[in-house]
């Protein structure tokens, strides 16, 4: 191989290690830009109130680190029990997704009924509007049925996304059609090759979705800030918005409730990440 | 296919989705179009008014700003993150050891809350804040740059948040589309003695063309679409002057509070719908090719 007698000669490879340095150099760079902001207000999270947070000279590490913001900012605004609501809002979809998307995936990739077809279109023509469009109609209906202002009508919409639905077909759809054929001669009725043949083979798609479900309903934001109106009944990011709008003056506070919004994803994120990247590939397509 | 069920079993089961799908999807992009001709409120019934909210849209000043806002939204953000992302991605696609670490702090602020960041921006672009601190230190500038309160200062740093933002979602898109193009191509032009800057133009995008179209459409429509970094950065208000309000914002304000105005905010969707059609219409035309 030609490449490999270049590498043997010393200049290519001091180049090499030079580009190898430089390409590091700019990776951290990048890096540096990306979490930075997010170090930065950690970094106020944790700083006392002796501390000066607007110093002109300002330090990147706490001088004397302590959590009392975090319980503090408790008592300025119900910031935990906000993430709680985030968090039933989260389950409430990803239950309907897991059972409900399976379900129509299924049908909708393995089995033989009339309108089969117009149902699939049906579902993907709604991945042209924008959610944002349908916003006023959707929160007139919940309104209507009684639901305005509870966790039940931020969930409802989003109970089985169309998406999903489309994500799990295509997964069905990759089964090879012999293991079915198999488990009918065997006398396997329909319900019983969904549940032991097909689920067992879409786990991977069933993961991404849950973990893009829970980060989508407890990062939403315009359509709960819509739907919500009782303090006691807001989610995370609505919460956390009014308490950085309103009243409270202290940055550390402000720092320590925007840290309780990114904590916890950040981690969910960091240790799912290899199902995660392939979920964003599959879903951007279609998208 | 044989058919081994019962003719009414896919429809048990897809009739739970297919009922959240009419009723919180299909119904709404139609009902919208009605309510755009009624005075319908959050709490009351309402009457058809006719062309009267279409009327009062070319005349609301508040929306001639959010649309100055939206085209220089699309205009500033879909070149930068139609090219940034692209760099990044050759940044960290060869392998290199710590990679995966890198990658993964690209995307920190892809599946960070909008609001969770859009706070930190305002408390880093505040007038006491570590930018303004900092510059005033190092003698670079004497008052504090009001990044939060002037009109156009506060377009562009909703437009910066939203480019760090976006940088590793597409940075992720371009990853898949570099692993598709012929590393022989590079090796080829570069034994014709093409560097770095000349084989990006002539190798790299040639073979990402595809995905920079896309990427360049995702952009313009989310684009269109923006809200909670103008939400968040210059409030409740949109701003100082009420000049820093995007479409979204409008309709949001409009529909918020117990006596929301839904007839409004439906025109506003409906104008919405309208603008993000084509480059959705575009989108469909790209994935059917991409699916051939």
């Amino acid at each position: 191989m030609s490449a490999e007698q270049h590498t043997n000669t010393p200049s290519v490879r001091r180049s090499r290690s030079w580009a190898t340095a430089g390409r590091y150099f700019l990776l951290l760079l990048v890096a540096a830009i990306s979490v930075g902001p997010i170090l930065w207000e950690l970094s106020t999270s944790l700083k006392s109130k002796a501390e000066d947070v607007y110093s002109q000279t300002p330090s990147l590490l706490p001088q004397h680190p302590t959590l009392d913001n975090f319980s503090e900012v408790a008592r300025a605004v119900p910031i935990y029990h906000f993430a709680g609501n985030s968090v039933t809002v989260a389950v409430m979809q990803i239950v309907g997704n897991l059972l409900g998307a399976t379900a129509a995936g299924y049908a909708l990739a393995k089995l033989q009924f009339r309108g089969r077809k117009l149902i699939f279109g049906l579902f993907l023509s709604t991945l042209v509007l924008p959610a944002e469009a349908t916003i006023i109609s959707q929160f007139q209906t919940i309104v209507k049925l009684g639901l305005g202002d509870t966790l039940v009508g931020v969930a409802l919409p989003g109970l089985i996304g169309a998406i999903n639905v489309l994500l799990l077909r295509n997964a069905f759809m990759a089964i090879p059609e012999e293991l079915d054929q198999a488990a009918i001669v065997d006398g396997a009725n329909v319900w019983q090759r969904f549940r032991y043949i097909a689920l067992p083979n879409v786990v991977g798609t069933l993961a991404i979705i849950t973990i893009l479900t829970f980060i989508g309903a407890w990062d939403d934001f315009l359509w709960p800030l819509l739907v919500l109106q009782s303090p006691d009944k807001l989610t995370l990011t609505v919460g956390l918005a009014y308490l950085q709008g309103t009243f409270v003056n202290d940055p550390r506070l402000v720092a320590a409730g925007a840290m309780i919004a990114l904590v916890p994803i950040l981690v969910i994120f960091a240790v799912l990440q290899r199902y995660f990247f392939r979920g964003v590939g599959e879903g951007a397509i279609k998208g | 296919m044989v058919r081994t069920h019962r003719w009414f079993t896919p429809w048990i089961m897809v009739l739970p989705a297919l009922v959240i799908l009419c009723v919180f999807a299909l119904w709404p992009a139609v009902n919208t179009f009605f309510l755009s001709f009624t005075d319908v409120r959050t709490l009351s019934g309402g009457t058809i008014v006719g062309l009267d909210n279409y009327r009062k849209l070319v005349d609301d000043p508040q929306l001639r700003a959010a649309l100055v806002n939206t085209v220089v939204y699309v205009v500033v953000c879909v070149p930068l993150l139609t090219f940034l992302p692209l760099l990044l991605a050759i940044l960290a696609e060869k392998p290199l050891r710590g990679l995966a670490i890198f990658r993964t702090i690209f995307y920190f602020p892809v599946i960070a809350s909008a609001v969770a960041v859009a706070v930190i921006w305002k408390f880093l672009l505040d007038d006491r804040g570590l930018i303004n601190g900092w510059a005033t230190h190092a003698g670079i500038i004497q008052d504090a740059v009001p990044f939060l309160s002037g009109r156009w200062l506060l377009l562009f740093s909703a437009i910066s948040l939203t480019v760090w933002k976006g940088l590793g979602y597409y940075m992720v898109l371009y990853l898949s589309a570099l692993g598709n193009v012929d590393p022989q191509l590079h090796e080829a032009a570069a034994v014709d003695g093409a560097g770095p800057i000349r084989r990006f133009w002539s190798v790299t995008v040639p073979g990402v063309r595809r995905t920079m179209v896309l990427v360049a459409i995702l952009v313009m429509v989310s684009a269109m679409r923006i809200f909670t970094e103008l939400y968040i950065l210059g409030g409740k208000t949109g701003g100082v002057g009420g000049q820093d309000v995007s479409v979204v914002f409008l309709i949001q304000s409009s529909a918020s509070g117990a006596d929301g105005r839904l007839g409004y905010a439906s025109a506003l969707s409906v104008l919405l719908f309208v603008m993000t059609l084509p480059p959705m219409a575009l989108l469909a035309r790209f994935n059917r090719k991409v699916d051939e």
